[in-house]
């Protein structure tokens, strides 16, 4: 059976992926997640390095999935969110659990949780979601 | 010494009752709950797995270690729902909390006493001084054959342990082991659901191991049940163990708060380390706790655990097995039959 997933990509983005690690420029300070290798503010002038997100944000939209793109079919329905991190970096991000329990402005934290799968035979992808807080 | 230099557990939200697993099965709850001493178990969503439930209990292990990621020399995870049949689940969960590349990792099994064995594995790297420190885990998302008796119990999580050699929370005095050749409980390679002899399952296999286990490593250290503060016993379910501390001689007092089993079911390989954690969340410095796990096939593994000042410092810098435990949604029957792949499309 062929697989879908580009291994080789995610397996790149897997350090970002597991951890919410970004970049950081250190010479203006913008964050950028995903990472970026280039400051789009400072350009050449820039001097980028590892930042870790702390996993923590609010729901400022969201989107209930019923109807999943491949590999996703069995987790519908489920939220996909933009989250604002309290770093103020804004990104998007599932919400695990119950979908009419999503609501925007509530509070959310990081959870380590399977993405999806490339079929019965293929490689499990693990990375990050978000999960309601209290 | 060597011992538990950091401590963690996690256990996923979702709970289905005993009640609504019996009403589809048309058996009678109250019997069953009386005859198995719980009323309700964990499940794990539907990307939630042995890897999921091992990464956040180690991270919760490591914020009690207050160490380096980069420190830990070995990782070794003990399961029997290992996602992968091949690929190291060790792996990701390294990988994920910052450990390695300089890092010996192994997944192991031996039914719901691999996590146990695994703490026996890196306190021997960790006396013979080939590594600072390791990390030990038991988890698993257990399942049950629809209609089994097992489906009552077969529950999800898990807990990690640093093991090291100084800034100890709890010194590991010694451990033992004890090992036949018994099949009570198997799972063939490529099967959905286990197996078990029933009735054999009790007086030759559980109770035969984990009395043993616990007897010898007492008599070998010269030690008596009075003087422990906590006993540990594996947990199947909510009566084997209280029967078995009982014939030990020791209290119904000493075994209370390794109890977990009664609200979310049993863990497996997640089972007394669980019930490990729950015990370190109230122990006060100088508790003497002994621990015995039960794995099928069949073997038990003891530990007398001496805890240390260091566990008042270090025991809220992470969530405890209590507050996963209280932290709930009950699920019906339905929802639980999708969630772990029961429904077959
Ligand atoms: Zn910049």
């Amino acid at each position: 059976m062929g697989h879908r997933s580009s291994i080789p990509l995610y397996w790149r983005l897997q350090k970002s992926k597991y951890n919410l690690v970004g970049t950081k420029c250190k010479t203006c300070g913008k964050l950028y997640f995903p990472p970026r290798q280039l400051c789009s503010e400072c350009r050449r002038k820039g001097e980028i390095e590892d930042f870790s997100f702390s996993g923590k944000g609010e729901i400022i939209s969201f989107t209930v999935i019923r109807a999943a793109p491949e590999g996703f079919e069995k987790y519908t329905p489920y939220a996909i969110a933009l989250i604002k991190l309290e770093e103020g970096e804004v990104i998007s991000g599932q919400i695990v659990g119950d979908v009419t329990k999503v609501e925007e402005g509530k509070k959310v934290k990081s959870v380590f949780r399977r993405m999806h799968e490339d079929g019965k035979d293929g490689v499990i992808f693990y990375g990050v979601k978000f999960q309601l807080v209290g | 010494m060597v011992g538990i230099v950091g401590y963690g557990s996690y256990v996923p939200r979702l709970r289905i009752s005993v009640e609504e697993i019996a009403k589809v099965w048309g058996e009678n709850p109250e019997g069953i709950k009386k005859g198995l001493n719980i009323t309700e178990k964990s499940v794990p969503e539907l990307d939630e797995d042995t890897i999921t439930i091992s990464l956040e209990a180690a991270r919760n292990a490591l914020l009690r270690a207050e160490i380096n990621p980069r420190d830990i020399g070995a990782v070794y995870i003990g399961s029997e729902s290992h996602p992968y049949a091949v690929k190291p689940s060790g792996t990701v969960v390294a990988e994920a909390l910052g450990v390695g590349p300089d890092v010996n990792i192994v997944d192991t099994e031996f039914a719901c006493k691999a996590g146990t064995s695994c703490i026996i594995l890196n306190m021997g790297l960790v006396k013979a001084g080939y590594i600072k420190y390791g990390l030990a885990i038991g988890a698993d998302t257990s399942q049950g054959r629809p209609g089994d008796m097992l489906e009552y119990t077969a529950a999800a999580g898990g807990a990690a342990f640093i093991i090291g050699n100084k800034d100890l929370v709890a010194e590991i005095e010694d451990w033992y082991s004890f090992t036949t050749d018994t099949s009570d409980f198997w799972r063939r390679e490529g099967q959905d659901y286990p197996s078990h002899g029933a009735r054999f399952t009790g007086k030759p296999a559980y109770f035969k191991h984990l009395l043993s286990s616990t007897n010898n490593i007492m008599e070998k250290n010269n030690l008596k049940p009075e003087d422990f503060k906590h006993v540990v016993l594996h947990m199947p379910n909510g009566k084997f163990p209280l029967k078995a501390a009982k014939t030990l001689g020791f209290s119904s007092d000493q075994i209370r708060q390794s109890m977990i089993v009664c609200k979310i079911g049993n863990c497996y390989s997640g089972s007394s380390v669980l019930g490990l954690t729950n015990v370190l969340d109230i122990a006060e410095p100088g508790d003497k706790i002994l621990m015995t796990s039960y794995g099928s096939g069949a073997g038990s593994d003891s530990f007398i655990i001496n805890v240390t000042d260091r566990i008042l410092k270090v025991r809220d810098k992470a969530k405890k097995t209590e507050d996963y435990m209280n932290n709930k949604e009950n699920i019906n029957y339905g929802m639980y039959a999708r969630l772990r792949g029961k429904l077959k499309v």
